[in-house]
């Protein structure tokens, strides 16, 4: 019984922090992701003419740890089937936070854009048979155009 | 000896490949600590970033890219493209980082 509670409190927990956690995390993404936008990204790798010699690879990534409430969740849904939106969000926050660092990296160059963006992703865990988290890596080529955002 | 250039285009722009110089590779196989194991046993409770881990790739990575531009330069490159990365969990709290491309001489 003492378990059984203990469980359902580190579940209420988990809902609780991890929904404020979530949330204050999207803002944060928002507001990171208006402040460079003017940083294009895309994933061609042919590049104009326009550009300064030179480029330079930029990386950026982030760990993100899966928590209970998501893995109860989950449980529950695969008898259902259909989608898992809690991990759905879950790895959309950390591709958008990789990209965030990707060009937050990008404009310490100087660069204008990045091209040939590319996408990583590898699951990582304190035991082999539990996944703890997940890192998603973005990576690209930094360059400077010569011409204005009209190019 | 200036640092060459890097890049995961499969050219480097503004710039003509006058020499290719094979594949070029670093890696390295990275463990953490405890203290940043029990960090990430808390967070499986709330969510959200595992910042402990974030850093131990990140200099995990630098390490490999260091090792293959190691690679790249004693064969006399000025640039390395067509950069590419693999990540793989082996043994319990440690990852491999690989890092790939090709040694190139451009003017």
């Amino acid at each position: 019984m003492g378990s059984l509670a203990f469980a359902a409190i580190l579940f209420l927990v988990g809902w609780i922090v991890g929904s404020a956690n979530e949330r204050a995390h999207l803002r944060r993404l928002a507001f990171s992701e208006k402040n460079l936008a003017h940083i294009r990204v895309c994933n061609i790798k042919t590049v104009p003419d326009d550009l300064y010699p030179g480029g330079m690879l930029v990386t950026g990534n982030c760990v993100v740890a899966i928590d209970y409430f998501k893995k109860v969740l989950s449980v529950i849904r695969m008898f259902f089937g259909g989608r898992l939106n809690s991990y759905e969000t879950l790895l959309t926050r950390a591709r958008r936070e990789a990209l965030v660092r990707l060009m937050q990296k990008a404009d310490d160059l100087g660069a204008t854009a990045v091209y040939n963006v590319r996408y990583e992703f590898s699951a990582i865990g304190a035991q082999p048979h539990a996944i703890g988290g997940v890192e998603m890596l973005a990576y690209g080529t930094a360059v400077k155009h010569t011409t204005g955002p009209a190019a | 000896m200036t640092d060459p250039i890097l890049t995961n285009l499969e050219t480097v722009p503004g710039r003509d490949i006058i020499q290719h110089l094979g594949l070029v590779q670093g890696n390295t196989v990275r463990a953490k600590h405890v203290g940043r194991d029990i960090m990430a046993g808390l967070k499986n409770i709330v969510g959200g970033e595992l910042r402990g881990y974030t850093e131990l790739l990140n200099d995990a990575r630098e390490e490999a890219m260091a090792r293959m531009v190691e690679d790249a330069v004693s064969r006399g490159a000025n640039a390395v493209i067509n950069i590419r990365f693999s990540t793989s969990s082996v043994t319990a709290g440690a990852s491999e980082l690989y890092c790939y491309g090709t040694a190139v001489v451009v003017q």
